[in-house]
């Protein structure tokens, strides 16, 4: 099966454990690869590092300095071949906030609390 | 002779124009009047030779009776200042009238003294009626000035009954204005109490929102890391297995492993919980979202009733009420979010319910659960739409009245009701459609909720 390599960014540390607990069998089968970012900064900086790199992101929104939506527009205005697939993952799940996210393009959009099972199956891991 | 005669007439007539002037005596007046006509047929026979005599005496003696009439009457007293006049000429002409029957001889001397006398008696004549003229005129004139006065007085007391008239009226009018006001004031506080409670309702919706919205981020952890938990735990269980250990050992470590299953399956129910409800407080948030679409509300409200009837009857077989619907053929399509708008409908129609089937289960003989839902076009000025639900459960006590609509605050048992039902209606009425959601209510005898929306 083909790696797959998923950048996380939120700015709650817990969600690298929440993240490897629920992807370890994945992560033991080596078929995902996890990185994680605890702002939309950190994640800019891990692209540019990466940028060779077909990379899958899960962003959160709300985040103090740049907000996933800005973060979002950044990302797809970049890199534009390939587009790097951007999923939204946030608490917030109002209308605003889901139809900003669509105009800047983002891929997908979940709320916040995550139901890993339908991540996955969108991932299409499982 | 004559000026006796002619004299007599003048007091006559003077005296008689005094007395009807006055409207004294009538008697005398009527008695006057005669005398003129007497007095006129003796001075046609003061010339006639042979009565000459008696009539002279008659008309010295009238003269001197109508002195004594007007000094006794009180009547004639204003006429005395003019006879005052005359009393001297009268005088002179009885004693000369009286000395023709003395001898010859004294008759000339007499008439000498009486002559110069009788010019004194003219003069004196003349200035007392000037006088008595005068006295007169000043008289008159304080009359006049009198009546003038009169006159004025009356003018006066028209004036003001006429502004007494004016102010009576115009305190009417003030009053009515007072009250008017007074009305004004009462409907303007009332309006604000309402503001009050819309405000406050606002901001807990919003408070709510965002405590709903950051509350969802903790649990994310809580449910994911319970159900990751469990995963663990069933790996640690078949894991166990595996191993070779003490029969003793794998039966407590089991028992620990199980428990521990357990408790994160209370955490991860929990926690789904309190996501359902943190899902139902974010609806309140949830605005601007879906179209409004021409509804037929009759339709709506028939089956809302049914539904919830229906889903109560699933739940307890128990449960009946009579149901009354009163649905105005004048209301046809309206623009609702029909989502919405039926969760309100719900909410209010299955509180309704409950407080019927509350009161029943309390046993009250000749108690009948009756559910009444009317619909009803009324135009006042703009067309509105009124929904009145009402049932004769046991009513609201009024220290909770005004808690009714705030989220969170429920009558209902612990998970009976979440306290988010009134209060999300209210939203859905009052923000999403423009309208008014009120409430009536008497303790132990009904609860009425009235919709109120713009029919466009």
């Amino acid at each position: 099966m083909k790696l797959m390599k998923i950048l996380v960014v939120d700015d709650e540390r817990d969600i690298q454990m929440l993240f490897e607990q629920r992807f370890r069998r994945e992560l033991r089968a080596g078929t995902v690869e996890l990185a994680f970012a605890f702002s939309g900064e950190e994640a800019l900086s891990y692209l540019s590092d990466h940028h060779h790199e077909a990379v899958l992101i899960l962003s959160d929104i709300n985040m103090p300095g740049m907000s996933g939506l800005e973060l979002l527009n950044l990302i797809k205005q970049r890199y534009e071949n390939p587009p790097p697939v951007v999923m939204m993952i946030t608490a917030y799940g109002d209308a605003e906030n889901y139809n900003k996210a669509m105009e800047l393009g983002a891929d997908d959009f979940l709320t916040k609390p995550l139901d890993f099972n339908i991540l996955k199956e969108k991932l299409k891991l499982d | 002779m004559q000026l006796s005669a002619i004299l007599l007439i003048i007091i006559i007539v003077q005296i008689r124009k005094h007395l009807s002037q006055n409207d004294l005596l009538p008697d005398l007046q009527a008695l006057l009047k005669k005398g003129i006509v007497v007095v006129a047929v003796l001075f046609a026979l003061t010339n006639i030779d042979p009565i000459q005599e008696v009539v002279r005496v008659i008309i010295d003696a009238l003269l001197l009776l109508s002195i004594y009439i007007v000094y006794k009457r009180e009547e004639l007293k204003a006429y005395r200042n003019i006879m005052y006049a005359y009393i001297p000429f009268i005088i002179l002409s009885v004693i000369k009238h009286l000395t023709t029957w003395l001898p010859e001889s004294w008759e000339d001397e007499i008439e000498t003294y009486v002559d110069a006398a009788t010019a004194f008696g003219i003069i004196w004549l003349v200035a007392m009626l000037i006088i008595a003229n005068k006295q007169n005129k000043a008289l008159k004139s304080e009359q006049e000035k009198r009546q003038e006065e009169e006159k004025m007085k009356q003018l006066a007391e028209e004036k003001k009954a006429e502004l007494e008239v004016l102010v009576a009226e115009r305190t009417r009018e003030i009053l009515i204005q007072k009250e008017e006001l007074q009305q004004a004031v009462e409907h303007l506080k009332a309006t604000q109490d309402q503001l009050i409670q819309a405000e406050k309702m606002a901001s807990l919706g919003e408070l709510t929102a965002g405590i709903a919205h950051e509350i969802q981020n903790p649990l994310n952890f809580v449910n994911n890391f319970s159900e990751v938990n469990l995963e663990l735990a069933e790996e640690l269980k078949e894991d166990l297995d595996k191993m070779e250990l003490k029969e003793d050992d794998r039966t407590h470590l089991i028992t620990l492993v199980n428990n521990i299953r357990q408790n994160q399956d209370k955490i991860n129910y929990h926690g789904k919980r309190a996501d359902s409800i943190v899902k139902g407080m974010l609806q309140h948030s949830r605005k601007g979202t879906g179209q409004k679409e021409p509804v037929d509300l009759n339709e709506m409200v028939d089956e809302y009733v049914r539904l919830s009837y229906h889903g109560l009857r699933a739940k307890d077989k128990n449960f009946n009420t009579s149901i009354d619907l009163k649905l105005d053929p004048a209301i046809t399509k309206v623009q609702v979010l029909p989502q919405d708008m039926g969760r309100a409908l719900l909410n209010i129609i299955n509180n309704a319910f409950y407080a019927v089937n509350e009161k029943k289960n309390e046993g009250i003989e000749g108690y009948m659960p009756t559910l009444r839902v009317t619909t009803r076009m009324i135009d006042l000025g703009r067309k509105w739409i009124y929904i009145t639900i009402r049932d004769n459960g046991n009513g609201i006590p009024d220290n909770v009245k005004d808690k009714i609509f705030q989220p969170f605050f429920t009558t209902k048992p612990t998970g009976k009701g979440t306290g988010l039902g009134l209060s999300l209606s209210y939203d859905i009425i009052t923000q999403g459609h423009g309208g008014q959601l009120k409430m009536s209510s008497k303790e132990g005898e009904y609860t009425e909720f009235v919709i109120k929306l713009p029919y466009s």
